[in-house]
């Protein structure tokens, strides 16, 4: 009871010491301000961006396996990859057939066209030749009608399915479902529209793109592609063993001994993920030094009016101590103004850090998750307490005859 | 226990480290005792020893060598927090320049010595009124110290010289600061809180101020010149 009315009492003063010096005291934190939205702005745009690349990525399916010549991630050698030999659609069927962890594979090979309607166009549409499985494999969601069948995909049909995106672009008024587009000179019948899928990859996703049958892409637009080959491992299996069970296959089909390294990538998403979180992470590394580092400034800053502060109140200080405080008690005192002023340093730099992410957010996206608010606010508050320390100190260990007798 | 001995100084001294050989020797072996209920003036010119004896008494310093006993409980040798302890239990300070926490109202002021006692807060409040009526100031309790008039805010250190019920009042020149009229309305209250049963220490150099007191302690070159009762009183402002 007796520690809470003290505390009651060193708040009192340390407001009422701050309203007295407004000025003065909105200066002196002016580091721990500028360190706080640092911080703050920092972690809200990382938070941001690593939400919208875990939803993003999630549009890549978590259960499938891209068997590429490249990797996603610079693991190889560039030119060692260039020159492996191509990937196959028919590896698809093989593959169907011998992985016993696999639900479904589909071949895709892809070009950039234009598309036209009437009088509007999609400039750089993502044209994409695969089968039927495609979607099954992809785990896309179609929004408005049927994805290619098994006959319109062997007969190499001139039919599509179009991304949100193209329809948006194509038709903003009427109904796609059974229009007729121009995909590079070449008519397809509009079967299905899918699922907006959005995110910082939005062009890596369906959005953006316009599926066709691959036996009709290829006499359109060429043979010579290179062939990505989705994979969607079984529902109860483990990504690991599917991976594994794929990496054998594909070493029987490529015809490679055993000394031999791989010729093909195997990719998922998990692998951006995680190279995606060490550039977060150093980002994290360098931003918080730098913090750190504002910080420190903030409060030496801190702890030099601290010591004006006690310099100022020796009077006040002598009377305190004649009327009996102890030491702690005046050292609680000035702690407790340094931590104030630190404290509402770091209020002021959050309410500052979340409009400036108002405003990022129109660029990148953010999110000011309550952590990044609970630790601003105790950081500025340790902040506080330790460069309030030397001077409380001095404050408490004042002789009060001494103290009295300042002019 | 009426003339219970509250101070007892035996043989205080005080020396001053000047620095190198130098030191000055501020009290040189004062005895003194002053008893409950006695209203005593320490008198003496500037650099007698009066107020190193005055911070001695009033627990702010401690003695180089001798003994004080504070209601026959041995202070001289305790520590800061200690003493801390002791004045604000015991002891009632009124200073000359009064030494009022200026952003404070009076009623803070005067719950301050409560503060640091433990007190909780309704009791704080109650006793600090109780305190502000006694010395006529029931009504300027939200009053800054700038809003007063000097003998106000001199009053308003007296209320809060006496909120803890001290042992001892222990005024530092509490007029020095006045002009004579209200100077003679604090000795007034002074003399009327004696008459209530509070032991006064009248720290001064003004003849007409020590004469309100009943025995006169005269220092000179750190030690104790005369110390005799009066017995010729100025009854003129005896009540206020």
């Amino acid at each position: 009871m007796h520690f809470l009315r003290e505390l009651r009492e060193g708040l009192f003063i340390a407001f009422q010491a701050i309203r007295a010096n407004v000025m003065r005291s909105v200066l002196t934190t002016l580091g721990i301000v500028i360190g706080i939205t640092a911080v703050a702005l920092m972690a809200t745009a990382i938070e941001g961006v690593t939400r919208a690349f875990d939803k993003s990525a999630a549009a890549f399916g978590s259960r499938v396996l891209y068997v590429q010549k490249f990797s996603w991630v610079g693991d190889d050698d560039w030119w060692k990859m260039r020159n492996r030999r191509d990937m196959k659609a028919e590896y698809a069927e093989y593959l169907t057939r011998s992985a016993t962890m696999i639900d479904a594979v589909a071949p895709d090979v892809m070009t950039v066209k234009d598309a036209h309607y009437e009088s509007r166009s999609m400039l750089n549409a993502w044209v994409t030749g695969t089968t039927n499985v495609y979607q099954e494999a992809s785990g896309t969601t179609i929004l408005d009608g049927r994805f290619f069948s098994q006959e319109e995909s062997d007969g190499g049909r001139p039919v599509c399915c179009i991304g949100a995106n193209v329809a948006e672009t194509l038709f903003p008024s009427i109904d796609p479902i059974g229009q007729t587009i121009k995909v590079g000179g070449y008519p397809y019948k509009v079967l299905a529209v899918f699922e907006k899928q959005g995110g910082l990859f939005g062009q890596f996703t369906s959005d953006n793109r316009v599926y066709i049958p691959i036996h009709s892409f290829e006499p359109c637009f060429g043979s010579h592609r290179d062939v990505t080959l989705n994979v969607r491992v079984a529902n109860d299996a483990d990504m690991e063993d599917a991976r594994e069970e794929l990496r054998g296959i594909l070493r029987k089909i490529r015809h490679l001994s055993p000394g031999q390294e791989d010729d093909f990538s195997i990719n998922q998403s998990d692998l951006l993920t995680s190279a995606f979180g060490a550039i977060t992470g150093v980002i994290a590394g360098v931003g918080f030094f730098i913090t750190g580092l504002s910080l420190f400034v903030g409060g030496i800053g801190i702890m030099n009016i601290m010591f004006v502060s006690v310099t100022e109140r020796t009077r006040e200080i002598g009377i305190r101590k004649a009327l009996g405080a102890p030491r702690h008690s005046i050292l609680f005192q000035f702690l407790a103004e340094a931590a104030a002023i630190c404290l509402i340093g770091g209020l002021i730099g959050l309410v500052i850090s979340y409009v400036l992410s108002l405003i990022v957010n129109q660029i990148i996206p953010t999110a000011m998750p309550i952590s990044v608010v609970f630790i601003a606010l105790i950081v500025s508050l340790i902040t506080g307490v330790i460069s309030g320390f030397l001077p409380a100190f001095k404050a408490a260990k004042m002789d009060p005859v001494d103290a009295l007798r300042y002019e | 226990m009426t003339n219970s001995v509250v101070i007892n100084l035996q043989q205080i001294k005080k020396i001053y480290d000047m620095g190198g050989a130098e030191e000055v020797q501020a009290l040189r072996g004062v005895s003194l005792q002053i008893h409950k209920n006695e209203y005593v003036a320490i008198m003496g010119p500037s650099g007698s020893g009066k107020s190193t004896l005055m911070n001695i008494i009033g627990c702010l310093d401690t003695p180089t060598s001798g003994l004080y006993e504070f209601n026959a409980v041995n202070v001289s040798d305790m520590n800061d927090n200690q003493l801390a302890k002791v004045r604000n239990k015991e002891i009632g300070f009124v200073f000359q320049t009064f030494n009022l926490l200026a952003r404070s109202n009076a009623l803070h002021n005067v719950e301050l010595p409560l503060i640091y006692g433990g007190v909780g807060s309704a009791e704080r409040k109650r006793l600090a009124v109780e305190a502000l009526t006694q010395v006529g100031l029931g009504d300027r309790k939200n009053h800054k110290p700038n809003e007063l008039s000097g003998g106000q805010r001199q009053r308003v250190a007296v209320a809060r010289a006496l909120v803890n019920k001290p042992s001892i009042l222990l005024a530092d020149e509490p007029t020095g600061n006045l002009d004579t009229k209200t100077g003679e309305d604090i000795m007034a209250l002074f003399e009327e809180l004696h008459a209530k049963g509070n032991t006064i220490i009248l720290v001064t150099h003004e003849e007409s101020v020590a004469e309100h007191a009943h025995r006169i302690v005269r220092v000179r070159d750190g030690l104790i010149e005369s110390d005799e009762n009066v017995t010729k009183r100025k009854f003129s402002t005896a009540m206020a």
